[in-house]
């Protein structure tokens, strides 16, 4: 309902997105869920439609856009499929460490690919290691002009169907969480393989996976920054990536309510639309408000990102916190607001809701966000 | 390779069209144009020759003026240069007079390898262009056409032909109709659309063209129109209601009734 004053090339990328949806998206989406498969077909819509080169330089054949650009072609995608726009945004949380930190043969080897489409995926969670990341074992020992990876990652998005991985693993693990560092790894790298697909709730259109390195031999110029900045890497990325995990539950909430609402105004009971009914109606506005405000913090969360700004933490763990809560919440409602339509898989609705949990889970789960913000709100109140 | 010529019609937006009863012509000023869906078959085959073979791929339309969002349109599924052939001379061309009129701006883009054409429009819906411009041009002409590969000396194409599928191939150029039922259209590219805004669109005249008067527009044109109508639908659905076994015994009567069934 607002009007964030977007540029015409905003308008332009959220036109075309919106387009994509539409033809390659809405009429296979309720398909995809139900057999929980993988579609290359909108990914490959999506490379030649170069949106997975709105962050990308110039210089390496990208647009050159900023985070925000990148979160308004994800929330509109993302009222279509979120198991779509987890498979873009998670590229992009295995692109941003070389955006972030790569060297520039790293940047001219990786980047023009990544702009083209080539997906990428981000490896830190380990079994035992989610929360609590510092408790990777994954290791990498360096062997002359090679790192040698050992262990395993689990649900990890888009393992197998990623040409690309950024994997934290342990170069130095006396030192605790200053001995991890971060590496690329190619698909078809030795000793590199992919493990079992993972049945899941929601997203079931993405692809989450196992990686095992056994004996992976990788190039030393493979590491990305220094030894021991694994973290920093780690850290920094999901700085990043939190805004478009905000931006994807506000396209799902956006998706969730204009559906209902189609229905609200459109079903008849006791002789009126049911919309008529006051609960209904007010229910349909404390959606609307919440995603309007939702969608504000995304949005200036990530323009204050692009702004250069030093500490974005707390507000990227803010924005993903809340728009996710949000996106929980609306399709929970929508639902309700439709009965059992919107408990049916002929509707979508109910796809909205699944696929919105993990949104509260993935990229630091929301007790982790607020662990980091009341954190982050001490420092900012020294 | 050199270059690719991919020729696209502006069409009036589906249910937006009126006919004028008086003049039976359309009342095309009220209507916007689009890009003839089918078209978007061509430059999709277009847009894969241009990525294996690196080629230029130029877009020519006939039109008027307003054609010009149809062409930045068909530029942002991965084209180079976009040409209007735009005359007061051309209006009321038919088929014949369209194909002159694209012959003679093709000749005038030498050298080429192919021209592609969409296999209908969705107005006009003759689809006699390609093979009428190929045999102005000299050229053959094949139809049906969803897949093209080059070799470096020969075409090898797939063609559809009713319920069977032919391979094509040949050395030299044509004109190309493609199929309008490919399997995937590649969506416009983002770059494309913003390059678009700023591209020029070169517009080409009768005079540009060295185009006879006698064979453009309606002077060009031996194709008399009769009689064009909106088709009105009189008959209106008919709800028959009742218990299964009674309707399927209704339904059988009206279907024996109508001479559907015997
Ligand atoms: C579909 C999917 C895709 C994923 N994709 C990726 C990927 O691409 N790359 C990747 O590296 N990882 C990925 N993950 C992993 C994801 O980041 C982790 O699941 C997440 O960080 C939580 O870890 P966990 O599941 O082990 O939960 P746990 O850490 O076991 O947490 C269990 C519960 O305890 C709570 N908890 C834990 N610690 C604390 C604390 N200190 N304070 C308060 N509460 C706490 C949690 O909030 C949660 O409610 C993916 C997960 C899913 C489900
Ligand atoms: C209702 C109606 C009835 C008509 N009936 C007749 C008729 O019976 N006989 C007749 O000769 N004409 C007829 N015309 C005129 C005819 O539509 C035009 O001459 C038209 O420009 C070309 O024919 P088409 O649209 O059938 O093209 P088709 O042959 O169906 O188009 C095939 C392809 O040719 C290319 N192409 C066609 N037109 C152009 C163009 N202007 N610029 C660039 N590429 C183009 C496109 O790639 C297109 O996909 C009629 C027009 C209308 C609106």
């Amino acid at each position: 309902m607002i009007d964030y004053g977007l540029s015409e090339e905003q308008k332009i990328l959220i036109n075309l997105a919106k387009s994509i949806g539409e033809e390659y998206i809405k009429p296979y989406a309720l398909l995809w869920d139900e057999k929980e498969v993988y579609d290359p077909t909108p990914i490959k819509a999506l490379a030649q439609a170069d949106l997975f080169a709105i962050c990308i330089p110039e210089e390496y054949g990208g647009l050159g856009w900023g985070l925000f650009e990148m979160c308004l072609a994800v929330e509109e995608l993302s009222r279509y499929c979120a198991g779509i726009s987890t498979t873009y945004a998670a590229s992009f949380l295995g692109a941003y460490p070389i955006l972030l930190f790569g060297n520039k043969k790293q940047k001219e080897k990786y980047l023009p690919q990544i702009a083209k489409g080539s997906l990428c995926a981000f490896a830190l969670t380990e079994p035992q290691a989610g929360s609590d990341a510092f408790a990777i074992k994954t290791t990498a020992q360096k062997e002359g002009d090679c790192y040698v990876l050992e262990g395993m990652k689990h649900w990890i998005t888009n393992g197998g169907i990623a040409d690309i991985y950024v994997v934290i693993a342990m170069t130095d693990p006396a030192k605790g969480p200053r001995g991890a560092s971060a590496f690329i790894v190619e698909k078809g790298d030795p000793g590199f393989s992919v493990g079992k697909k993972e049945k899941k709730l929601g997203l079931r259109s993405s692809v989450t996976t196992e990686l095992f390195f056994n004996n992976c031999r990788i190039p030393k110029e493979r590491l990305l920054g220094r030894e021991g900045m694994g973290f920093v890497v780690a850290l920094k990325t999901l700085d990043y990536a939190r805004c478009g995990a905000g931006a994807q539950a506000v396209g799902i909430a956006r998706g969730a309510m204009e559906i209902a609402l189609r229905h609200a105004t459109q079903r008849v009971q006791f002789g009126q639309p049911v919309y008529h009914f006051q609960a209904v109606s007010h229910t349909f506005a404390e959606m609307a408000m919440r995603i309007e405000a939702a969608r504000a913090l995304v949005y200036s969360a990530a323009r204050f990102i692009d702004s250069g700004a030093k500490n974005i933490t707390g507000a990227s763990s803010m924005a993903k916190c809340f728009a996710t809560d949000v996106a929980m919440w609306v399709t929970e409602r929508a639902i309700q607001m439709m009965g059992g339509y919107g408990y049916m898989r002929d509707y979508p609705v109910q796809k909205f809701f699944r696929d919105a949990k993990c949104l509260q889970i993935y990229e630091g789960t929301n007790e982790i966000q607020r662990n980091v913000i009341s954190r982050e709100l001490l420092k900012y109140y020294k | 390779m050199e270059k690719i010529i991919v020729c696209v019609k502006g069409v009036p937006e589906p249910g937006s069209v009126k006919v004028d009863p008086e003049t039976h012509t359309l009342k095309r000023e009220s209507s916007e144009l689009i890009l003839n869906p089918p078209d978007r078959c061509a430059l999709e085959l277009a847009a894969q020759i241009k990525e294996r073979h690196g080629c230029r791929v130029v877009i020519i339309s006939m039109g008027p003026p307003n054609a010009e969002k149809v062409l930045k349109e068909a530029y942002s599924y991965g084209a180079d240069e976009m040409i209007l052939l735009s005359d007061r001379a051309f209006a009321g061309s038919d088929t014949l007079a369209t194909s002159y009129v694209l012959a003679r701006a093709i000749e005038k883009l030498e050298p080429f390898e192919l021209v592609l054409m969409g296999e209908k429009s969705i107005d006009g819906e003759t689809a006699q262009v390609p093979a009428e411009t190929a045999a102005i041009l000299g050229l053959p002409s094949v139809r049906g056409v969803f897949e093209i590969k080059f070799d470096g000396k020969n075409w090898q194409m797939l063609r559809e032909r009713g319920s069977f599928v032919e391979e094509v191939s040949f050395s030299g150029r044509a004109v190309i109709a493609v199929n309008s039922r490919l399997s995937y259209c590649r969506p416009p590219s983002l770059k494309k659309i913003l390059e678009a805004r700023e591209k020029e669109i070169l517009i080409w005249n009768a005079q540009d063209l060295n185009a006879e008067e006698k064979f453009l527009g309606l002077s060009g044109s031996p194709t008399q129109v009769e009689d064009v109508f909106q088709k009105e639908f009189k008959q209106k659905g008919e709800i028959i209601e009742g218990e299964p076994l009674i309707l399927a015994r209704k339904l059988l009567e009206i279907l024996k009734e109508k001479e559907i069934l015997k």
